[in-house]
């Protein structure tokens, strides 16, 4: 959607995103998801007295890993904080948080929006990213008046990763959460998982009058589960502030709640004064140093990252910039895309994997609802389907067709194709008798192709591939036909050239 | 520094206390008192001096990632007001 004339906006999210460790930031409690309310709720998470917080090793190196993945200053030595609310989500009384020495310090990401000639690329620059202890939840119906609580979330570790403002259209908002989405499942530091609030993104947005210097009150969005909810959420709260301020009306800084069965965002509170947390020190906790050996250990542990592999796709594979984003985009697709490329071995055919895993796979993918990982169709699987391609067997359009019946469950490729006697005519002596069996049977027609008129040479290709059940190699036929038919239009005819 | 009355029932707020009207003279009394004696520690000249975080001249201790805490639910409830499926149960607390 674009925005209307003569307005722009101002966007920067606030992503918080759950480490993907087997115990919690400052217990040994478990992180897993799904389980019993309060079986993973232990002394510390439940804030009773005498209990003190130990930070997890493992959710230190993640937050490092994350600043080194986006080029920001790792701090070799950051601290805790005390951010004081009162709200039972947390029975402590405060979340413990970074606020004046942060893990991550600054750092950039590239995005591209758009496509093709249109595509435009634009870096956006973090503020910070920091360590924090995520909450519990609140459940606010069944219980009569009262609300019930599971801190099994509670002292989940997280990292909040706060952009600068300077995203100026829900794409461009949609385009950097995505690359931060893939980036932290590449470093397998969170596995990603909107629905299950794994990753979470709240969205600051602002409006005012191109031209403008000075920023527009803002709202926060919240509640945003999903990209295409993030996308039209923005959209919403641009036009919905555009159209306050020109009938007159004033943006009031507030958090509004993305309603997606109304399309609209809802005011959750207002927020009249800045909110007062009281952050001081936590005195239960130290300083927490990073040597500077552990942390070139760590930079020299980074995986190959998004940008770095669709790069590498274009210089090894040949394949285009789109393919490559597209490959890359998820850490699963770029896998499913090397797994089928192993396993071809030398016959593997990057650009045909990529238009198959782009194309068809994507597709069914997709009307199913389901991730690559779930496909029925495997990596392996594939790769034997295109070898089939590879070697003849098999035209695109047959190939199509045990694609389908590999996704319905119906065996191997191979299999498949002796069932259903899919097999392509690849034998020229074979087609050769087809064509001249077609060409006896229609002396008139043969006579005005010759005469010149070149169209009937698709009338003849549709004969012959009707009479082969569509399992002529397309190559093979189109050949054999050309040299039997001979020279369109040199036979002095009438109707001459065209 | 000192506190007056505005200041004293912001705090009061964020701390979920309930003020008795009548007491806020003599709470300001004693509060300010205390105040200023905690107040000695702006005297010192330590503009040249980096803040420490945390009075110990130590980092902080890293326990590895292992999940070492069972589900003790029953006995960590046995306190609780009120308990149901599983869930502790408080007063509605909703925006």
């Amino acid at each position: 959607m674009s925005i209307q004339a003569g307005w722009e906006a101002v966007i920067g999210l606030e992503i918080h995103t759950q480490l993907a460790t087997q115990s919690k930031i400052f217990s040994g409690a478990a992180t897993a998801f799904g389980a019993e309310p309060n079986s993973q709720a232990c002394a510390v998470d439940l804030g009773l007295p005498g209990v003190l917080p130990v930070l997890n090793a493992e959710a230190v190196r993640m937050a490092a890993l994350f600043g080194l993945a986006v080029g920001a200053e790792v701090a070799l030595e950051s601290t805790f904080d005390r951010k004081n609310y009162f709200y039972p989500d947390l029975p402590k009384g405060y979340q413990i948080s970074q606020l004046a020495q942060p893990i991550v310090v600054g750092g950039t990401v590239a995005i591209r929006v758009g496509e093709g000639g249109k595509a435009v690329e634009k870096t956006i620059h973090l503020t910070r990213a920091h360590l924090e202890e995520d909450a519990g939840k609140s459940l606010h119906e069944d219980f009569a008046g009262m609300t019930g609580i599971d801190l099994n979330r509670a002292g989940t570790p997280l990292i909040e990763i706060v952009s600068e403002p300077e995203m100026s259209s829900a794409a461009e908002a949609v385009a950097y959460a995505r690359k931060i989405h893939a980036m932290v499942q590449y470093l397998g530091i969170c596995d990603g998982n909107m629905q299950e609030g794994s990753f979470r993104v709240d969205a600051n947005v602002s409006v005012r009058r191109c031209g403008d210097t000075a920023l527009g009150t803002r709202t926060e969005v919240k509640n945003v589960n999903s990209f295409r909810f993030l996308e039209r959420a923005i959209d919403y709260e641009i036009n919905r502030q555009i159209e306050l301020i020109e009938d007159g009306g004033r943006v009031q800084q507030q958090t509004r709640l993305y309603d997606p069965d109304n399309d609209e965002t809802r005011m959750m509170r207002t927020k009249e004064a800045a909110d007062d947390y009281r952050y001081f020190p936590d005195p239960d906790l130290l300083p927490v140093i990073i040597a500077p050996e552990t942390l070139r250990a760590w930079q020299a542990s980074l995986p190959e990252l998004p940008d770095a592999k669709a790069a590498r796709y274009q210089a090894s594979y040949g394949l285009s910039n789109y393919d490559a984003m597209v490959l890359t985009s998820a850490k699963q697709t770029a896998a499913f895309f090397e797994q089928t490329l192993a396993a071809m071995g030398a016959a593997g055919d990057a650009k045909l994997i990529a238009n198959w895993v782009t194309g068809a796979l994507a597709a069914q993918l997709n009307k199913e609802g389901l991730e690559i990982n779930q496909s029925p169709v495997s990596a392996d699987l594939l790769a034997q389907l295109l070898l089939r391609v590879v070697d003849n067997t098999l035209s695109n359009k047959l190939a199509k067709e045990v694609f389908d019946a590999l996704w319905a469950g119906e065996g191997t490729p191979d299999a498949i194709i002796d069932a259903r006697g899919l097999k392509q005519i690849t034998d020229t002596g074979a087609i050769e008798v087809m064509v001249a069996g077609i060409l006896a049977e229609h002396p008139d027609k043969v006579a005005e192709y010759r005469r010149g008129k070149d169209k009937l040479f698709g009338f003849f290709v549709g004969l012959v591939m009707k009479a082969a059940k569509g399992k002529a190699n397309p190559q093979q036929l189109n050949d054999v036909l050309k040299s039997s038919l001979g020279p369109c239009g040199e036979a002095g005819g009438e109707e001459g050239t065209q | 520094m000192s506190l007056n009355a505005t200041q004293l029932k912001h705090v009061a707020h964020l701390s979920r206390i309930a003020l008795d009207e009548a007491k806020i003279p003599a709470l300001l009394n004693d509060l300010n008192a205390i105040l200023a004696f905690a107040g000695q520690l702006q005297d010192p000249k330590l503009d040249a001096l980096t803040p420490m975080a945390h009075p110990l001249d130590q980092s902080q201790f890293l326990r590895a990632d292992k999940v070492t805490e069972e589900n003790n639910r029953t006995a960590l409830q046995r306190g609780a007001p009120a308990v149901e499926r599983g869930l502790f149960l408080v007063p509605k607390v909703i925006e």
